[in-house]
């Protein structure tokens, strides 16, 4: 229990990131933190003691027992969530250059004022 | 798996420090050692392709992160008052008490469920012959999935691309 505990801990991490920090880049990174948090956490609970890969191999396929494999699931589901928390971080570093060719600053507490 | 909780450690230390840096550019190299030690957890955790994912997308990630960074920093920023230093801990400490209760309610770990993959498993290889059983459950048990994933992708590279551009832009 206490590997789903630390990851719990590492999501407040960014948690934190997120809900302290002023710098825009400090933010996107704790959003970073939370998903790769997230991603280890679903990894985790499809993990199966003395398991091995979820591959075939052809030369052995009848002595193989297809039971005795990790989760398969949980994996192909985080695959297409990296890809996603890619898309997600490039488009808000695109804002972030944005904000700050017009602002000069990372600083939120500036940009919050809207002026110009 | 000692090792698992070494590696977790180390990866909640390394984010600390990247959100605690002063300087924008360590602080981008230490959430890629961050993300470099969860591809090592994925080896671990017998998930060898997301091992693979995870590593390109690490690479991808710092090199976006530092065409941000780089030239952009030397802000003073001023710290903020006491009270939300107060409420954000005050808030994390319920929020982790919470998830210690629910955590072990969880089926123990290193023995899931498996009700679904079970079929996956058994019947993946005669039907499709594809020996990768990840592969063959995005590929073709849920490949809509991985379609609207292409989908997104694609479409935050229009969205980048319109937020970036410098041309035809009319004050």
């Amino acid at each position: 229990m206490i590997d789903y505990f630390l990851c719990i801990v590492l999501f407040c991490v960014g948690l934190y990131a997120i809900l302290i920090k002023r710098n825009l880049i400090k933010i996107i990174i704790g959003l970073t933190i939370m998903e790769y948090a997230v991603n280890l956490f679903l990894v985790l609970i499809g993990y199966k003691y003395n398991a091995t890969f979820p591959i075939f191999s052809r030369q052995n396929v009848a002595t193989q027992q297809p039971l005795n494999m990790v989760d398969p699931l949980p994996q192909a589901m985080v695959l297409t969530a990296i890809i996603i928390g890619l898309a997600v971080t490039v488009i808000l570093v695109g804002i972030a250059i944005r904000l700050y060719e017009k602002y000069k600053t990372f600083d939120i507490a500036e940009i919050r004022k809207l002026k110009g | 798996m000692l090792i698992l909780k070494i590696l977790i450690i180390f990866m909640i230390i390394s984010s600390i420090a990247a959100i605690e840096m002063k300087d924008l550019l360590s602080a981008v190299i230490s959430i890629g050692a961050t993300g470099l030690g969860l591809s090592v957890c994925f080896l671990l955790l017998k998930a060898p392709d997301l091992a693979i994912v995870q590593l390109v997308v690490e690479i991808l990630v710092l090199i976006i992160l530092i065409r941000g960074t780089v030239d952009r920093d030397g802000v003073h920023y001023e710290r903020r008052e006491v009270l939300p230093y107060i409420v954000v801990s005050i808030f994390i400490i319920v929020f982790l008490i919470c998830a210690y209760y629910l955590v072990n309610e969880l089926p123990r770990i290193g023995y899931p469920i498996m009700k679904i993959s079970k079929l996956y498993l058994s019947e993946s290889f005669q039907k499709i012959g594809a020996p990768n059983v990840v592969v063959s459950i995005l590929l073709n048990y849920r490949v809509y999935d991985t379609l609207a994933a292409a989908t997104i992708f694609f479409t935050s590279v229009i969205g980048v691309l319109t937020i970036m551009r410098k041309v035809g832009k009319k004050k």
